[in-house]
């Protein structure tokens, strides 16, 4: 009896820090808590800062931080420059995502087919989104550049147009729209693509199959079985592309800088170049967080939706 | 109403040839079921038949066409799953009212149609439910308005049962086959289980290894059955085979008896049975032992039904008997049936 008792204490009082990872409310606590690190130290903190700073009077070089409300929502919101940046991210997120979610579901359609060679296609599609994309911009900065353009001397070479009618693409207002709103697209598909290639082979092959028999054309396929079935998955997939093009400023930044004249200014770059390179770092904090709200009512409907879509 | 027809119809994935040259002939209005083990090809028979899948060779006739290039929704067939694949976003209206609208059945007619399919299984309370609101049998229910709700020629139901519990299923079957004998469609269903196969066909075709082995009715595959692999896997236990000298001889573990078991002592043979084992199942026992004397350590099962009243104990040595008329005899190299011989 005595010796038994003394080896059920013997290991707890050796190893009492070993039966601590055996409690759930230590060892759950504990697993998260890099996470959480992580995001309050990364997300969390600079985010409460860029608010602060909207509502504060700092400038680069200046050591003191006043509170001065919303001093710096209302002088920038009404200039012009600001109202054409707004109206900018409107045009280029929206238009963007409309293209992405239709290229993504044709290209995810087709990479679910059986096809000689489908892994290279794959590797292919997804080569912009694994090469960085400050590089993958800076290739397409050649390919739209007003002398050195491959897709001109092509053109031309084919008598399509002349040599004085060479397109400006990035210097025409107009085309330089077209042009990173293309190369945004051409970034974001491989992410779309995959996500909804994953919710395509999440649909169980016998729904496909019952459709088949039970007599659905092409169009009737997609539009009443697939595409209600992906639905959560592609809001999914359309939220992130927002969340991007209404915030991610590189494509712009390294095509354009926001030019000709602000015709590609957004608001991320706006932002940008108001606080950072033009040192008004309080201004530059009001333009990027204006969007804010709107983003996070856009995240909370879609999530919603996404969660309320059947699924058996 | 029509009938379905294959002639040597193939389907080979690389190696392995999962139907390999199947030719059946269903009648008009018959219950055809094909049966198998698991990997026998009769799922792919099926779906070659539905158009899901291309037959490698071979031709497949419906109503006396030859529709290898027709798609699913030009045979005039409709399909159950085994998942019964309902639409899932859909109520259960809409599941039902799908194929009508895939097939442009004019707007009006569309609601009566679904009440119909709907009446014939009792579902009309259901029609404004999703799928994922339903019980499995409710689905099941489902699969099938939709299937029969365009009246097509020819059922193909790929082990719709397999889903439900034990007890549903029993009830399910008797309803299906009630149903499939009102409306008079020739059906093809698949299935691995015997039981059903054997309660609900008018015929059976069983399959092994992509081959048709032997079709008949439940009583011809049951009582004279083709090869051994058909006498094996028919029946519950199967039949036990012993081996003679020139070939095999096959009994049902229900004819093998207690000698006083058996109503006439002529015709019988003898032989002594060593039980090692009983089951106690209910409605019978189960003996498991071995032969003893003529053919030593043969393994064989006994089948008493509870009206037996002989004691056995396990353990003890008796006498048992088969009637000779109950043999089967096979040939030892190719399984298949051969002529009786002297024991």
């Amino acid at each position: 009896m005595a010796t038994l008792e003394r080896d059920l204490r013997a290991p707890a009082a050796g190893r009492r820090f070993g039966f601590v990872l055996d409690r759930p409310e230590w060892l759950g606590p504990l697993m998260i808590a890099p996470a959480v690190l992580y995001i309050v130290a990364i997300v969390g903190l600079p985010f409460l800062l860029a608010l602060y700073y909207s509502v504060s009077d700092i400038s680069m070089g200046r050591r003191t931080l006043g509170f001065v409300g919303l001093k710096n929502f209302i002088s920038v919101i009404p200039t012009s420059k600001f109202q054409t940046s707004l109206q900018n991210t409107f045009v280029f997120a929206i238009v963007s995502q409309v293209l992405v979610i239709i290229l993504a579901n044709i290209l995810a359609l087709a990479l679910l087919k059986e096809f000689r060679g489908k892994w290279v296609v794959r590797l292919l599609l997804l080569l912009p989104w694994v090469a960085p994309i400050s590089l993958g911009t800076i290739g397409w900065l050649w390919i739209l550049d007003s002398i050195y353009s491959v897709i001109n001397w092509t053109l031309e070479a084919f008598g399509l147009i002349t040599a004085d009618g060479w397109p400006m693409y990035l210097g025409k207002p107009y085309l330089a729209m077209g042009s990173v709103i293309t190369v945004h697209v051409w970034r974001l598909l491989p992410l779309a693509t995959v996500i909804i290639l994953a919710g395509l082979t999440s649909i169980p092959k016998d729904i496909h199959d019952a459709a088949q028999v039970d007599g659905a054309s092409f169009w009737r396929h997609q539009f009443q079985i697939t595409v209600p079935l992906i639905r959560p998955i592609l809001l999914v997939a359309l939220l992130f592309g927002l969340v991007f093009a209404f915030t991610d400023m590189v494509v712009i930044f390294v095509l354009t800088r926001g030019g000709p004249y602000d015709t590609t200014q957004v608001l991320a770059s706006l932002a940008f170049f108001t606080g950072i390179q033009g040192g008004d770092l309080a201004e530059g904090a009001a333009i990027a967080i204006f969007l804010f709200p709107l983003l996070l009512a856009v995240a909370i409907v879609f999530l919603r939706i996404a969660r309320r879509a059947e699924v058996t | 109403m029509a009938i379905v027809e294959t002639r040597d119809v193939r389907k080979h994935f690389g190696d392995v040839h999962a139907v390999d040259g199947v030719n059946l002939t269903t009648k008009e209005g018959e219950f055809l079921v094909l049966l198998g083990p698991s990997g026998c090809g009769k799922t792919t028979l099926l779906r070659m038949i539905a158009g899901l899948e291309d037959p490698t060779g071979g031709e497949i006739l419906i109503g006396g066409q030859v529709v290898n290039d027709l798609p699913p929704r030009a045979r005039k067939i409709a399909m159950v799953f085994q998942s019964y694949a309902l639409y899932p976003h859909m109520r259960v209206f809409d599941n039902i009212a799908f194929p009508l609208r895939a097939q442009g059945v004019p707007r009006v007619e569309i609601p009566h149609k679904v009440e119909w399919a709907a009446g014939l299984f009792g579902i009309e309370k259901l029609l404004h439910r999703k799928p994922r609101e339903l019980s499995g049998g409710e689905r099941q229910r489902v699969a099938l308005a939709r299937a029969v709700v365009r009246e097509p020629a020819v059922f193909l139901l790929d082990e719709p049962l397999s889903n439900l519990d034990a007890k549903l299923r029993t009830s399910a079957r008797d309803e299906l086959q009630q149903f499939q004998r009102r409306i008079g469609t020739t059906t093809i269903y698949v299935t691995h289980d015997q039981v059903e196969a054997m309660g609900l066909g008018d015929r059976i075709a069983v399959m092994q290894g992509g081959k048709v082995r032997q079709i008949g009715t439940p009583q011809e595959v049951y009582d004279e059955p083709a090869d051994t692999f058909v006498a094996g896997f028919l029946g519950s236990p199967p039949m036990n085979l012993l081996e003679i000298p020139d070939c095999l001889v096959g009994f049902r573990p229900e004819h093998f008896l207690p000698k006083e078991a058996h109503e006439s002592r002529d015709g019988l043979l003898a032989l002594k049975f060593h039980i090692s084992r009983i089951e106690y199942l209910g409605a019978d026992r189960l003996l498991y032992g071995a032969l003893e004397g003529k053919f030593p350590d043969t393994k064989v099962i006994s089948k008493l039904a509870s009206t037996v009243s002989t004691p056995v104990q396990p353990g003890k040595t008796q006498d048992f008997a088969v009637r000779e008329k109950d043999f089967r005899f096979f040939d030892r190299e190719t399984g298949l049936r051969t002529r009786p011989r002297p024991v």
